[in-house]
């Protein structure tokens, strides 16, 4: 049951680690420029569920399907493909590659996807200013502070323009001032672009920065909006 | 990673209770040893994997170097067995009464296919033979004594040409112990009843001599002293490098440490007691690992080398140095990693603003040590004085080692420069521009090795080429000299039936010869004495040498090869109806003393001057030649028997048969290849030696480089996973630990070869030898692509696994 | 807090109460002591006023008398107006606002005792304070600092209630362990 006009959707997931039920027949969708949390206690299974469908992880059953294709059947050249052109990722922490500057890292995934280095550090320049981190452009990561660092982390995963941005805890690392500014930033810039934002939160003041709530129990997921 | 504090945070509280950094001196230190020797041990599976393999790694640096310690002794035990078993009459020249004790011996060897074969034929001359070590009976006649390598050679599949090589002899026997130089050697005692002086025996009373201690060749010393430091300095690096296995980690547990109040010395002193730990361990592993290899060098033979394991004993006072200098050098270079580290309670403060390499001081090193040795002047084998000798091997130890202090700056100014390029080179060099230090400090281990196998490979190269030059026989012609010291018709005739019947022989050309000379007194003394070689052989030999037009046995010939200059060389001897002398030695020359009766024979008048043409090897025989039955091959004096054999090259083990057939003529008959085996044997070995040993200390260095990528791998695990998620290809990874391998590589052999090539030059400058081989360190660069290979090829699984998402769950 | 929430829903409560069967005016005042009365129990002048409220809104009926006088003689029943009376509280959201979580926990425990599906009560007040949390972030997205600053205290607040609906979620099991009879 695929919702009219949703860009991504996800039907009666299952995943098993080991002795663990992460996903238990969880349901999602999302609509191109709409930004949905997922919520849910620690270990329910939401940060699974966000790598079920960024097609990280492969569920054990059920359905994802991205603008048409069935992102089950795809092999893992293909999923890292899409992963590279479609997708954007924001993490807690850790995903900035420390050696390289904050320029050379936002300009990172262009540079994946083939572009020249020149064409690449521009356009990240350009998103660095969105994400008024352009002053950090020449530090590397560990010389910028936690909250300038997340939002190079943002302005990385929005450089390709992709059309859905995963962001895992976001601000799980910061204080909430600079939680805020980041969720902000985040969220204007998806809205400008038109992209999906799927955002795993535990923290509500992050969640309010979404148009919509899943909350993962167990592994089941649950639509908010259906219940208002 | 790095990361940046302002300050450590201050102690919360006061404890009234003495904390953990209560007392000072001596007493701190032990405790804080301890304590590290405690988290060393009980540190969980992380602590014991880290303590593991600094053992490991310094395990297997001890293991060189307890053998390199054991070589001096290895090799005076085997000198002290070859000299013992040495017929004693064959070093002093004097003559031994024949007794009840005396024996007959003469030197039989021969060669088979690769493998050299020693022995010794004996005759007994009365009841009780003085016999070598390792013989408990005299072989009697028709018997044969073999080493038990020989023993098993002769066994195995491929051996069975020598088994019927010595068909004739009855295997009486094998030699012990003290009669082999090395388990692997080959050695046969034969037993005669027929062996006399004339066959170029020796009478001797017992084996063994005092020799003199014999001053080194100056020029050996400085090749030892070379290879020592080629070989070890690396070994040296590495263990400097297995103790810092796992640093990282380390350094985050000491900052726990911080936390509960352990001072900045006592950290250190802590991390000191774990690298103390795992160095103890390491020796312990060392010893084992030496005992093993001890055990092992006596039953497989690499490379022709091996040894007794009783023979592999370190020198003692060697063996404590390093029971000593290694765990202190752990400490040492424990304490010296952390002083650029400051581990705080909160964490660990690389200091990120890194003081830049300076270029001078370590430039210092290789400059003083090539003008060192540009200074001196050349060495000859005789006059080198041993102070020279020491400030050679000093100023080639200064540039070998400078080459080592020069590769951290070498790789930091050359990553500095670079920019840009594909992302997986992006990201190699912006890895190595932070922190170059642990890669160079591996790979300067590399420089050392390759710069010196370079250096001494070129040495060897020109020398070994300068034995080439100077050599008139073709070595390109696969060719079988075959000589017997009696002079026989019956003999030469025999040969060239025998080896023209053997499976692969295309050509045989056999008489006997002798050199003559003209009678007379000459015109001055400082002539010198007209000379030419007279050979006795059949028509049909002769028909191989020469156009000879009608031949029968009774005819002599003066053989012309074409070049004036020779022929009227030997015309000035062989005149026809004219005596020639038989015993050239009977008339002496200007420095040569007289000795013997004269010989004199003459040329018969009816002698036709002929010319040559190519005998089978494709030279031209000038000279006399005589058939039998004009000269009674009995005059001539010092006459041998000779045959030349010309093998076809396509029948494998031609040579093989040839050596078969002469042994079973007469095994006194000594077949040799004219393709100076001895030094090109002796120089491949050199060669192979300084290569495996190379490659050796490359594969101790690739293992080193993989455990540091393994544990910068497991470092980034996070990262790896959140690279995984937006799609970086494997690929882009995989390429990517290559360039971060392969670029100190590729510049440390860079320097190596620069550096080596440099060295050589100026070492074989100094021995007077041109340089002939530019080209020596190819291998060795192709070990170093290969090394890069292995590494990346080996961390491949860990990054796999580490770019699964798995690490992107942090629950 | 109790006057909370007496003001707020003891009516519901009583009817709620009243669903698992009729009961004595002086059995509902004992059950609601004893589940959400703490340590301030209900008057029985309270239970004498709110019944005849609910008697004259047609929601509950008397089903008997038993001999003697007073209010809490009589048995009363619950009516089909009752029970939707009931779950149409339970199923509205409370508006967010200070002090909610005792008239959020009656709700709970009713809806536990009742064997309705307290998960979505919760659920339901979760939407809710998320979709005011969301029109006031966005109000101070668009705001200045005074907005800001308004707007951030209301959220703060928004987020402890959030926080205690999420942990009541998790403890939903244990609860009703506690509330239900065996």
């Amino acid at each position: 049951m695929t919702p009219a006009g949703s860009l991504l959707t996800a039907d009666g997931l299952r995943k098993v680690y080991g002795p663990t039920t992460a996903l238990d027949g969880a349901d999602f969708s999302i609509h191109p420029g709409e930004v949905v949390a997922v919520m849910g206690p620690s270990g329910s299974g939401k940060s699974t569920l966000l790598h079920c469908l960024a097609g990280i992880v492969r569920p054990d059953a059920g359905e994802i399907t991205y603008n048409g294709q069935r992102l089950t059947g795809m092999n893992d050249a293909a999923l890292s493909a899409l992963r590279r052109s479609e997708f954007g990722f924001v993490f807690q922490f850790g995903q900035l590659v420390p050696e390289l500057t904050c320029l050379e890292n936002v300009a990172l995934p262009l540079r994946l996807n083939g572009a020249k280095r020149k064409d690449a550090e521009r356009t990240a320049l350009t998103w660095m200013e969105r994400l008024e981190v352009d002053d950090v452009r020449d530090k590397r990561p560990g010389q910028a502070s936690g909250g300038q660092g997340q939002r190079v982390a943002v302005a990385r995963a929005l450089v390709t323009s992709p059309r859905v941005l995963f962001a895992d805890e976001p601000t799980g690392a910061l204080d909430s001032l600079n939680g805020e500014r980041v969720m902000e930033l985040l969220t204007d810039a998806a809205r400008s672009t038109n992209a999906a934002v799927v955002l795993v939160t535990h923290e509500t003041r992050v969640a309010a920065y979404s148009d919509r709530e899943i909350v993962v129990r167990d592994g089941k997921s649950r639509d908010m909006e259906r219940l208002v | 990673m790095s990361t940046t504090r302002t300050k450590p945070a201050p102690p919360v509280g006061t404890d009234p209770r003495p904390g953990p950094t209560g007392p000072t001196g001596a007493r701190a230190w032990l405790r804080d040893l301890g304590m590290g020797i405690r988290f060393a041990v009980g540190g969980g599976r992380e602590g014991w994997v880290r303590t593991i393999l600094t053992a490991v790694g310094v395990g297997l640096g001890v293991a060189l170097l307890l053998g390199a310690a054991s070589v001096p002794d290895l090799l005076a035990n085997r000198d002290d067995r070859s000299i013992a078993r040495t017929p004693a009459a064959a070093m002093s020249g004097k003559q031994t009464q024949r007794g009840d004790s005396t024996l007959l011996v003469v030197d039989t060897r021969t060669d088979y296919r690769d493998s050299e074969i020693s022995g010794l034929m004996m005759r007994a001359d009365g009841d009780h033979p003085a016999l070598p070590p390792g013989v408990g009976t005299m072989p009697e006649a028709g018997e044969m004594l073999i080493s038990p390598a020989l023993r098993d050679l002769m066994n195995s599949s491929g051996g069975k040409l020598l088994k019927e090589r010595f068909a004739d002899y009855r295997i009486t026997g094998t030699i012990g112990d003290a009669g082999l130089m090395s388990p692997k050697e080959l050695f046969y005692y034969l037993g005669s009843d027929s062996l006399s002086k004339a066959d170029g025996a020796h009478r001797v009373a017992s084996f063994g001599f005092d020799q003199p201690a014999e001053p080194l060749d100056p020029l050996l010393v400085v090749l030892v002293v070379l290879i020592c430091v080629v070989l070890l300095t690396p070994v040296l690096i590495f263990i400097g490098t297995a103790v810092r296995f796992g640093g990282d980690r380390r350094d985050q547990r000491l900052a726990a440490l911080r936390l509960v109040g352990a001072d900045r010395r006592a950290v250190r002193r802590i991390a000191a007691g774990e690298a103390l730990f795992g160095a103890l361990l390491g020796l312990v592993l060392g010893a084992v690992f030496f005992l093993g290899a001890r055990q092992l060098i006596g039953v497989v033979d690499i490379w022709k080398v091996s040894a007794f394991p009783s023979d592999m004993t370190p020198l003692p006072g060697l063996a404590v140095l390093i029971m000593l200098a290694v765990p202190v050098s752990s400490v040492l270079v424990t304490l010296i990693s952390l002083r650029a580290v400051a581990i705080e309670p909160l964490g660990v403060v690389r200091s990120t603003t890194a003081r830049k390499r300076r270029l001078w001081w370590r430039l210092l090193l290789p400059a003083a040590g090539l003008l060192i040795l540009l200074s001196q002047d050349q060495v000859t084998r005789t006059g080198g004085e041993d102070v020279e000798v020491y400030t050679i091997a000093a100023g080639a130890t200064l540039t070998l080692v400078g080459l080592a202090t020069l590769m951290p700056w070498l790789v930091e100014a050359a990553v500095a420069r670079l920019r840009g390029g594909p992302v997986p080179w992006q990201l190699a060099t912006r890895r190595l521009q932070l922190s170059s230090g642990t890669a160079a400090r591996a790979v300067s281990g590399i420089t050392v090795a390759v710069a010196g196998a370079v250096a001494l490979q070129m040495l060897f190269a020109s020398m070994h080429s300068e034995f080439n030059t100077t050599t008139d026989q073709d070595p390109r012609r696969a060719q079988l000299n075959v000589h017997s010291p009696r002079a026989s018709g019956a003999l030469a005739q025999r040969m060239i039936d025998d080896f023209r019947a053997v499976q692969g022989v295309k050509g045989v050309n056999g008489r006997v010869s002798s050199y003559v000379v003209k009678p007379g007194k000459l015109k001055s003394t400082d002539d010198m004495r007209p000379t030419t070689e007279l050979s006795v052989g059949s028509c049909a030999t002769l028909r191989e040498l020469a156009r000879v037009g009608s031949c029968k046995d009774g005819d002599a010939f003066v053989v012309h090869s074409g070049d004036r200059e020779l022929d009227k060389w030997v015309d000035q001897t062989a005149r026809p109806g004219q005596k020639v002398d038989l015993n050239s030695e009977s008339w002496g020359d200007f420095e040569v003393k007289a000795r013997g009766k004269h010989a004199p024979w003459t040329l018969p008048k009816s002698t036709r001057t002929i010319s040559s043409r190519p005998d089978p090897v494709g030279d031209h025989y000038y000279g006399i030649y005589v058939t039998p039955g004009a000269i009674d091959v009995a005059k001539l004096a010092d006459a041998s028997t000779e045959a030349l054999v010309q093998t076809d090259p396509k029948v494998p083990d031609a040579e093989e048969y040839v050596r078969n057939a002469a042994t079973h003529i007469d095994p006194l008959i000594d077949v040799y290849t004219i393709r100076m085996i001895e030094r090109d044997k002796q120089y491949a070995s050199v060669q192979k030696g300084l290569q495996a040993g190379a490659i050796a200390t490359m594969l101790l260095i690739a293992a080193s480089m993989l455990v540091s990528t393994l544990e910068q791998l497991r470092e980034r695990k996070r990262l790896l996973a959140a690279l995984t998620a937006f799609g970086t290809r494997r690929s882009s990874m995989a390429w990517s630990v290559l360039w971060q391998t392969a670029v100190p590589v590729v510049l440390g052999l860079g320097l190596a070869i620069t550096g080596g090539l440099a060295l050589g030059v100026v070492m074989c400058r100094m021995v007077e030898k041109p340089v002939s081989d530019w080209l020596v360190f190819l291998p060795l660069c192709a070990a170093g692509a290969a090394l890069v290979a292995v590494v990346t090829l080996l961390s491949l699984p860990a990054l796999w696994r580490m770019m699964r998402p798995d690490g992107l769950r942090t629950e | 807090m109790v006057c909370i929430v007496l003001r707020m829903s003891i009516g519901h409560t009583l009817l709620g109460l009243l669903e698992s069967g009729p009961r004595h005016g002086y059995d509902l005042k004992r059950a609601f002591d004893e589940k959400f009365g703490h340590d301030k129990p209900l008057h029985y002048g309270q239970v004498y006023s709110t019944m005849s409220r609910l008697l004259k809104n047609g929601l509950v009926e008397v089903d008997g008398i038993e001999a003697g006088e007073g209010p809490e003689r009589k048995r009363y029943a619950i009516t089909e107006a009752g029970i939707t009376d009931v779950q149409r509280w339970l199923a509205t959201p409370e508006k967010p606002e200070p002090y909610l979580q005792s008239t959020l926990y009656t709700k709970v425990v009713l809806a536990l005792l009742t064997h309705r599906d307290a998960a979505d009560i919760l659920d339901t007040q979760r939407a809710e304070h998320l979709r005011l949390m969301r029109i006031l972030t966005d109000r101070k997205r668009k705001g200045d600092l005074a907005d800001q600053l308004i707007c951030d205290h209301a959220l703060f607040h928004l987020e402890a209630d959030l926080r205690w609906l999420e942990l009541t979620s998790a403890r939903l099991g244990k609860l009703a362990k506690e509330v239900l009879p065996g």
